[in-house]
């Protein structure tokens, strides 16, 4: 169906929390330099999925081939070596440092194995935040929402990624704040990275995605690309309504 | 009292409060990373001077066996671990850490009659020998255990630090040691005489506080064990394991709590179990920091090092009492004025 080298392959995948099932038998590609989004409701599974793929979390059934190597009972630290990572929605910032310590702390892992030229690709990751470079002292925490959203995003960039997960990017942002973050969103695939965006905000997820899941309660109810989900009936009715609108 | 008398407490106090201040830096950076809150601190003092002195009488400190055996224990959980999990790469790793190294360590003190070296040299083994300990503890008694609740993980540190107080009188028996001063002579100033080990405690302790700071805001090996304690999932999102990190800190307070040890071992005689009393007056100062502030935690300590030292000359029967009774209002204070966090997850 799609021709692009796939980066990640998940096939089966359930997650468990204790008795209750949170993802049932979930089948989800995301190719080399795409945007794959997953839209459904509060509470559908979206970010169990992202946490299971990450290795926060076990898998209790199923596969997931990162880059096309089978990943067994792999730990988050592994992934992120590797070149997965994940933007969580709480953003996990550390706001007692500064905007750069918290960069610099994002090329960790490169750091680790020898790649020791974070300045450099901070001056990068700068170009994309302006508004990063001006508070570079500052510390994380007192960043506006919008700010920290674009600090998170900018932390996960320093890893140079193959693989992004954001989840709920736009969450508690102020509508032009939104429309940055999906403009940068958008921008990043010119990188090459490739991007699996978790959204509530399906309208703007599907405007800057290739190809789309509909999660709901723990299901893959409807896939496709996004082109053709915009403007199916059953995706404009549930998740385009005026709620789905903001 | 007149001034002579207060200025020679002070002295001591400052001494002994300077030691205090090390032990509750490391206390606080052991919590903060791992929510540990590390009771068995007190028997790397007890061990690093019991070691040294041990070599300075010609004999081989049971600390080696310690090390010998532990490494053994952590090479094969470990190897079994990787194993399991098809992590072959890490084994050279495992390996040269756990039997490789207290292999070399056992050889040096086998080639060399450690009697006989220069005391810099005899304090360098002392620390080769025992600080490596501190993350062995880790991987064997905590990391098991790091989602546990602090309750459970504080349980764990009084086991640990009975067993050790144990292993402590097994290895170097019921006797006390001194070692003999670092260098001789002393400092006079006015009618004030400042004994030179006590200008080494000093300003050792002022030296490994400034190359902490140094570690903890420039290395990003520092940056990232505050990252950890400040958001233990946002420092593993970007690769910062939590073994890795919990292993880190072990290190730096076995290394801080050996060094104690030596440091003081001229200064008071130190028995197997002397350790776990000096340790509970670093913790002091730590809970006058709260756990979370380090230069809060180190005047703490420092204030505990001169209330001591005052208290034993008006009454000394109450030194301790008086000491540990401080930390009545401190937690009076805190729980009046911090609002209670929920313990993550």
């Amino acid at each position: 169906m799609r021709e692009i080298a796939p980066v990640l392959e998940v096939e089966d995948l359930c997650v468990s929390y204790g008795k209750v099932e949170a993802l049932h038998h979930a089948n989800l590609m995301v190719g080399a330099g795409q945007i794959v989004t997953v839209i459904g409701p509060n509470g559908a599974g979206k970010t169990t999925m992202l946490s299971a793929v990450m290795g926060l979390l076990p898998c209790s059934r199923g596969q997931i081939r990162f880059q096309g190597q089978l990943r067994s009972a792999a730990e988050v630290e592994e992934m992120v070596a590797l070149g997965a990572n994940l933007v969580p929605e709480s953003r996990a910032l550390f706001g007692e440092m500064s905007v750069e310590d918290n960069l610099l702390l994002g090329a960790f892992t490169r750091y680790r194995s020898g790649d020791r030229d974070s300045a450099g690709t901070m001056e990068e990751v700068f170009r994309i935040f302006p508004r990063l470079k001006e508070r570079r002292t500052q510390h994380a925490g007192t960043l506006s929402g919008g700010e920290r959203q674009m600090l998170a995003l900018a932390r996960a960039l320093m890893a140079k990624p193959k693989l992004l997960m954001l989840d709920e990017p736009s969450l508690g942002l102020a509508p032009l704040i939104v429309k940055d973050i999906f403009r940068v969103i958008a921008s990043l695939k010119d990188t090459g990275v490739a991007i699996l965006l978790v959204e509530q905000n399906a309208r703007a997820a599907l405007q800057v995605a290739d190809y789309a899941y509909v999660l709901e309660t723990g299901e893959i109810a409807l896939e496709g690309p996004s082109r053709q989900l915009i403007d199916d009936p059953k995706v404009v009715e549930s998740y385009l309504g005026l709620g789905g609108r903001h | 009292m007149n001034i002579e008398i207060a200025l020679l407490l002070g002295q001591d106090g400052l001494t002994n409060g300077a030691i205090y201040a090390l032990l509750s830096v490391a206390l606080v950076l052991v919590f903060a990373v791992t929510r540990v809150i590390y009771i068995p601190q007190g028997e790397f003092v007890a061990f690093g001077a019991l070691t040294l002195a041990s070599f300075q009488v010609g004999k081989t400190p049971g600390t080696l066996w310690l090390l010998i055996g532990a490494g053994v224990v952590v090479a094969l959980v470990d190897l079994s671990s990787a194993l399991r999990s098809g992590q072959r790469r890490h084994i050279p790793r495992i390996v040269g850490w756990n039997l490789a190294y207290p292999a070399v360590v056992a050889g040096v003190i086998h080639l060399f009659t450690p009697a006989e070296l220069p005391l810099l040299a005899q304090i360098v083994l002392s620390l080769a020998l025992v600080v490596p300990l501190g993350p062995m503890t880790y991987r064997l008694a905590y990391q098991p255990l790091a989602e546990a609740s602090v309750l459970v993980l504080l349980i764990v540190s009084v086991a640990v630090h009975l067993a050790l107080v144990g292993l402590g009188l097994l290895f170097f028996g019921a006797e006390g040691s001194r070692t003999p001063a670092f260098s001789e002579g002393s400092l006079s100033v006015g009618s004030l005489t400042v004994s030179g080990q006590t200008l080494w405690v000093l300003g050792a302790s002022l030296t490994l506080i400034v190359v902490l700071a140094l570690f903890f805001e420039r290395t990003i090996y520092g940056k990232a064990l505050r990252a950890t304690a400040m958001n233990r999932t946002g420092a593993r999102l970007m690769g910062i394991s939590t073994v890795m990190a919990g292993k880190l800190s072990f290190l730096l307070a076995s290394l801080i709590g050996a060094l104690s040890g030596i440091l003081i071992a001229p200064i008071t005689t130190i028995y197997y179990d002397t350790g776990f009393l000096i340790g509970l007056k670093g913790f002091v100062g730590a809970i006058v920091g709260a756990l979370s502030s380090y230069p809060l935690a180190a005047a703490g300590a420092l204030l505990v090092g001169l209330l001591e030292a005052f208290s034993s000359f008006w009454a000394s029967a109450f030194k301790e009492v008086i000491v540990f009774t401080l930390i009545i209002p401190v937690l009076v204070w805190l729980s009046l004025t911090t609002r209670h966090v929920e313990e993550e997850e």
